[in-house]
């Protein structure tokens, strides 16, 4: 018996040795390749998600999401729910308790006020804050006691979670940053690239576009981590070259956004000493219709706007065909490889929100070809349909983009063999999406009848990115080309929709309402003609232990528990 | 040779104020914006505010101005101030990245290092293996070791880098793992150990770039030398009685040299304009990634600061160049 008690001691004492003797800063270096260098380590001024991803190994907001895409504590108490009474009843104010005890990494308390003035900060109108959609509608920010911050809302906020939610709004602290309001916010080169944080790691050199050094936060609220003594995060080169400095030569532990063609990806993996993840969030690959007429025969100022609805496009049932004659899963394989999957939705997840919508997953040439006949377009003499003497010919612009050009050319042939004529564009990815209203080429002006680009939103509420299809947000010479909904879709039924979901609280019945509102989009109208739902692609060495890729926040969210596999 | 020197380097003024309007101007007119990269996910209004923070909403003019102003006087009073410790450019803005809100300034001294080490040694080795090649070659025109040699410049010239670069890392990175494949540019030399691990970091970026300038620079070596050869005074060296050495390395080399170190003393800016394909391949973060990651982003006060100093380095090497004319030929003389 006693030698059975021992013999059981010692295998619990081995099983949980792993944990028990896990101590800060054991496992040595940690090496992060980020083909896209780091720029600055304050999110505050640049929303790259290079620089965003790389800050969060130093600073932290409130609470974060997890790779399913719930809100967890970070640094509070617990996450203010309705129910635990952290969100008021009216769903005005959220409040949020700071874990008591926790220290900045140069070992001073961390209280609300430092919430307080991270909100201040980001919403001085001089300060250009990159992440002021985060703190969007907010009346007040107030600190109750050192420990518990309140923010109040100018109207009921369904989802609460955006300000001190996510890597994009972390804490400030406020004596390191109090001279860097406003205008003064770009003058503070020390801070922003050496911020003082609650992290993991703290910054001991920071070299913009080429590399950052880190060493463990001695601080940290967990004494047994982070595992991992130091890490550099390197920057430069291509997404090729970053993944090979893991999957081939393993001068690399991690390498963040790998996105290389599927064939490449298997050949490094035979490499034998790392393995490429991915997870998928929301970024869905589309093609949008043009709704209105980008006829260069119209005059500038009419051009492309609602006043002119589009002479091929309006009729729903040439947007079906379009729809109809693409193989998606071909394109997945094509572009993405495990990366990717066929997708009919504009909204793929969170799974409550992600419509059963599947109908567009199987190509059906005649259908598309039968649906073009009952439309009225007959196949003229060189195999290009015509009605009424006007040739079926679209212009279908994109941005340069590898991956983009090839779904361009095989697109283009499949919508030939249904009697389409289609000419390609393939415009710089800074003009197309630089919003210059002078340019004719960005994707806001839309001067083509289709295009396809990729988009997704922040976080796990889909509420902002339906509310972008509402009447009044197409893009205009009256608003300078500005304006998300590109297609110049406009449906009161749809704009009705827009302001109930703003006015719902309840979680089950927001689902509902924003499957509807994707469906109008997608198989409804054919308005937005979804492709493909691009996950996160990474590569990580396989003796690196720990890493769960998460989509809704930084990639780098769990680095803490991030250790060597011995 | 005074007065030409001096009118020389008065005439540089006018035209680097001219070059610097034509590089902000084309950067004005060249399409792109330093807010393109920002996600979709971020608000027209947000991104309205950013390009006021970033002082865009003003005119050109009022821009080039402001420029001209913190290049020609506020970024001087700044090198004083870290020179001498004082207090002069106190509270003055300074040519500020768009990317990452550093001064210009010290991004670029911060990485002129890397590029010196890399592309400045790359260039030593390239120039002083092209010159024996250039003038062996044409000595024994059309032997084996000239044939070679046209050969291997040859190779050195059409093959880009970006090629022999990534097949360099194939074979020495990937597959003999001798060399690392990833620059990195924080390793210090203390000691015979980590010399030896920047020996070999360098290896590869050196070796590309090497054979690249080698292959220009022996093609005119050689060309020069075969040009002075077949002189006269060549013919009448030797019939003085003296020595091949003396004839091919005093009387020919000299002349020789002199359009070649032209050539050379006009490359001397391109080494600080970094090598924008090498360092990218292997990720030696200097001069040349800066001004290429610059441009893809639409940091203008960066590429607009970059692009002027690689002009005055220009426009100066090429003074430099002219003067040496003078000293190396004596027939040539300006006055």
């Amino acid at each position: 018996m006693k030698l059975k008690t021992a013999l059981l001691g010692a295998v619990a004492t081995l099983a949980f040795a792993p944990a028990a003797f896990a101590e800060r800063g054991t496992d040595g270096e940690v090496k992060i390749i980020y083909w896209q260098a780091v720029s600055t380590l304050n999110p505050y001024l640049s929303s790259g998600t290079k620089d965003v991803e790389a800050a969060s190994l130093v600073i932290e907001p409130l609470a974060g999401f997890n790779e399913k895409g719930e809100v967890i504590a970070r640094l509070v108490t617990e996450v203010p729910t309705v129910e635990n009474g952290g969100v008021s009843a009216d769903l005005t104010s959220i409040t949020w308790r700071i874990k008591p005890g926790l220290l900045w990494s140069d070992g001073t308390p961390v209280t609300a006020n430092d919430a307080v003035f991270t909100a201040n900060y980001c919403m001085d109108p001089a300060g250009g804050c990159a992440q002021l959609a985060r703190y969007e509608g907010i009346k007040t920010v107030e600190a109750l006691d050192d420990l518990t911050v309140k923010i109040t809302y100018n109207e009921p906020r369904p989802n609460p979670y955006t300000a001190f939610v996510g890597a994009t709004s972390p804490l400030l602290q406020a004596a390191q940053f109090a001279n860097c309001m406003g205008a003064a916010a770009s003058s503070c080169t020390d801070q922003n690239f050496a911020p003082i944080g609650t992290g993991p790691f703290r910054v001991t050199e920071f070299r913009t576009n080429d590399v950052v050094q880190m060493e463990a936060n001695p601080n940290y609220r967990d004494p047994a981590k982070p595992a991992f003594a130091t890490v550099t995060v390197k920057g430069g080169g291509e997404a090729a070259a970053a993944a090979r400095a893991v999957m081939e030569t393993g001068e690399y532990d991690y390498a963040w956004n790998t996105q290389i063609s599927p064939e490449v990806q298997g050949q490094m993996e035979a490499g034998g000493k790392g393995e490429f993840i991915y997870a998928f969030g929301t970024l869905v690959e589309r093609i949008e219709m043009n709704m209105t007429d980008p006829s260069p025969s119209l005059p500038e100022g009419e051009r492309a706007t609602v006043a002119h609805p589009h002479p091929i496009l309006s009729d729903i049932r040439v947007r079906r065909a379009l729809s109809m004659a693409i193989d998606r899963d071909l394109l997945v394989e094509i572009g993405y490889g495990a990366a990717g999957r066929a997708t009919c939705n504009l909204v793929p997840a969170p799974e409550m929100f992600a419509s059963d919508n599947t109908d567009c997953l199987v190509q059906d040439v005649e259908g598309a070809k039968a649906l073009l006949e009952e439309a009225g377009w007959k196949v003229g003499a060189d195999g290009v349909r015509e009605k009424d003497g006007m040739r079926l010919k679209l212009l279908y612009q994109t941005s340069v983009n590898a991956v983009r050009q090839d779904f361009q050319s095989i697109i283009k042939q499949w919508w030939n063999d249904i009697g389409v004529e289609v000419e390609l564009k393939a415009i710089d990815g800074s003009v197309y999406f630089g919003g210059d209203a002078g340019s004719p080429d960005t994707f806001q002006k839309f001067y083509a009848d289709v295009e396809m680009y990729a988009n997704n939103f922040d976080g796990t509420d889909p509420e902002p990115y339906l509310a972008q299809y509402t009447c009044d947000k197409a893009p205009s010479p009256a608003t300078q080309w500005q304006g998300e909904n590109v297609n110049r879709y406009c449906d009161p039924a749809y704009d009705a929709l827009v302001v109930e979901l703003g006015r719902t609280g309840e979680i089950s019945k927001r689902a509902e309402l924003a499957r509807r509102m994707n469906d109008m989009l997608t198989k409804d109208t054919m308005t937005i003609v979804p492709l493909v739902d691009r996950g996160r692609l990474s590569a990580r060495s396989l003796s690196l232990g720990g890493v769960v890729l998460n989509t809704w926040d930084s990639e780098l969210w769990n680095v803490s528990d991030w250790y060597r596999v011995k | 040779m005074f007065t030409f020197a001096l009118r020389r380097f008065l005439i540089a003024i006018p035209t680097l104020l001219i070059i610097s309007l034509v590089i902000f101007l084309l950067l004005e007119a060249a399409p792109g914006d330093p807010l393109g990269e920002v996600p979709l996910t971020v608000p027209p209004e947000v991104k309205e505010k950013m390009r006021a923070a970033l002082g865009l909403d003003s005119a050109w003019f009022v821009r080039y101005f402001l420029w001209l102003k913190q290049f020609f006087w506020v970024e001087p009073l700044n090198l004083v101030d870290y020179l001498f410790n004082t207090q002069y450019a106190e509270g003055m803005q300074r040519v500020i990245s768009f990317q990452s809100r550093q001064p210009v300034m010290q991004i670029i001294a911060q990485r002129v290092p890397q590029t010196l080490t890399v592309v400045g040694l790359s260039y030593l080795i390239g120039v002083s293996i092209a010159l024996p090649i250039g003038i062996y070659s044409a000595y024994r025109q059309y032997s084996w070791f000239d044939q070679l040699g046209t050969f291997i410049s040859m190779v050195g010239f059409s093959v880009p880098t970006f090629f022999t670069g990534v097949v360099l890392i194939i074979i020495f990175g990937v597959k003999l793992q001798w060399f690392p494949s990833i620059y990195d540019t924080m390793h210090r030399v203390t000691d015979w150990q980590s010399f030896l691990v920047q020996v070999r970091q360098m290896a590869m970026p050196v070796m590309v770039l090497s054979l690249y300038n080698a292959a220009q620079i022996s093609r005119f070596m050689r060309s020069s030398m075969l040009d002075n050869l077949n002189q006269d005074y060549v013919r009448t060296a030797r019939a003085k009685g003296l020595t091949e050495k003396v004839v091919v390395l005093v009387h020919v080399l000299r002349n020789s040299l002199i359009p070649v170190v032209t050539v050379i003393a006009l490359g001397v800016p391109t080494i600080f304009g970094g090598a924008i394909i090498t360092e990218q391949v292997f990720k030696v973060n200097g001069l040349g990634q800066q001004l290429i990651t610059s441009i893809h982003s639409n940091d203008m006060p960066m590429v607009m600061t970059l692009t002027f100093i690689f002009a005055i380095l220009i426009v100066t090497f090429n003074l430099i160049a002219d003067l040496l004319y003078g000293i190396l030929d004596p027939r040539i003389r300006y006055d």
